[in-house]
């Protein structure tokens, strides 16, 4: 890449994001600017896929709300994100959880734990 | 005076600024309201004016700038004496920028991004990428035949005309050398200036590979682009 491009990129980036990866279960604090009022909406769900390529990041969440599926892709560097946090390390063997798309039920928000040793 | 697309423009038409600048490429950031906008990095190069060219003595007004860095081995002698009467140092590149406000600059005096500022509309110039031969689908968005059921008329311009005329009329599309062309795109608009870097971030594409030369120009002809 051109450095010219990549030093805007890199100013870009938003500093003391926490470390997640797919498969984890987090929070993500939007800001929403609502009628000329800002109040922050939190959006929790399982990260269903996360890109960290360059320095344009994104993570996709998933929920599931009244057996609804909901997914949110949020460009993780966004002023608009106030902040995200891990609520819970989960353990998984892809690196894009689309397989949670066809499940039904309690299946569909159960991945395992991470356990750290 | 008629203007671009037919509408009428009191007096001359003129440009207020314009500058040369090297295509970087394409990125996002993030602006003001949290949005991310594509957006094309401009390196504008120092700029300094080498001759003025005067209404009285070339028939038309325009700045003649040079910019960019080159070894002295690379001046060719006929360059080179247009720096001496200048004097000044040779630049890479000779260029001249019509239709823009010549005063407030003299032979010497110099240009760089601080002329535009973030929210202004501009046009942007440049040579367009090289297609090569192309035939009429690619070229001129003609329709293509069937690929099936006997059709032999795939990509095939078909009909050049009627026999009436006896001959094919002059503009008649038909196959050819694709791009590498100068193309001009109105109505951009500058997201961000970074003058210490000599940078215009410009929201939207710009016609032209990277690291070729562009040309900016500000509208000040009173159209909207």
């Amino acid at each position: 890449m051109n450095p010219i491009i990549a030093e805007i990129e890199k100013e870009q980036v938003r500093p003391g994001l926490p470390k997640y990866r797919t498969g984890d279960t987090v929070r993500v604090h939007v800001r929403v600017v609502e009628g000329g009022r800002e109040r922050v909406q939190v959006f929790e769900g399982i990260v269903l896929k996360c890109n960290h390529k360059h320095t344009r990041r994104s993570l996709t969440v998933r929920r599931v709300t009244a057996g609804i599926g909901i997914e949110r892709t949020f460009l993780a560097d966004s002023p608009r994100i106030d902040h995200i946090e891990v609520v819970r390390y989960g353990r998984v063997r892809r690196a894009r959880l689309y397989y949670l798309r066809s499940r039904i039920g309690k299946k569909a928000t159960k991945v395992k734990e991470r356990r750290f040793r | 005076m008629v203007g671009i697309r037919g509408r009428r423009v009191e007096g001359e038409r003129q440009m207020a600024k314009a500058i040369f600048g090297r295509k970087i490429g394409m990125t996002q950031v993030f602006n003001e309201s949290g949005d991310s906008v594509a957006v094309t990095v401009i390196e504008v190069p120092k700029t300094v004016v080498v001759r003025k060219r005067t209404k009285e003595r070339d028939g038309y007004e325009a700045l003649q700038v040079g910019f960019g860095e080159v070894a002295r081995s690379r001046v060719t002698k006929p360059y080179a004496g247009q720096f001496r009467e200048a004097r000044m140092q040779a630049t890479r590149h000779l260029r001249e920028l019509r239709h823009v406000d010549c005063s407030g600059f003299d032979v010497g005096s110099q240009m760089g991004v601080e002329q535009f500022e973030a929210g202004e509309r501009i046009e942007v110039s440049g040579t367009s990428k090289g297609k090569g031969y192309q035939g009429t689908v690619k070229r001129h968005g003609f329709h293509r035949g069937p690929m099936a059921h006997g059709s032999k008329s795939h990509r095939r311009p078909a009909s050049a005309g009627s026999t009436d005329g006896a001959r094919v009329f002059p503009g008649k599309r038909g196959p050819g050398q694709m791009g590498g062309e100068r193309v001009t795109v109105r109505g951009l608009r500058i997201e961000r200036v970074v003058p210490e870097k000599g940078l215009l971030l410009v929201r939207g594409a710009v016609p032209g590979a990277n690291g070729s030369l562009v040309e900016i120009r500000s509208r000040a002809d009173g159209i909207k682009g």
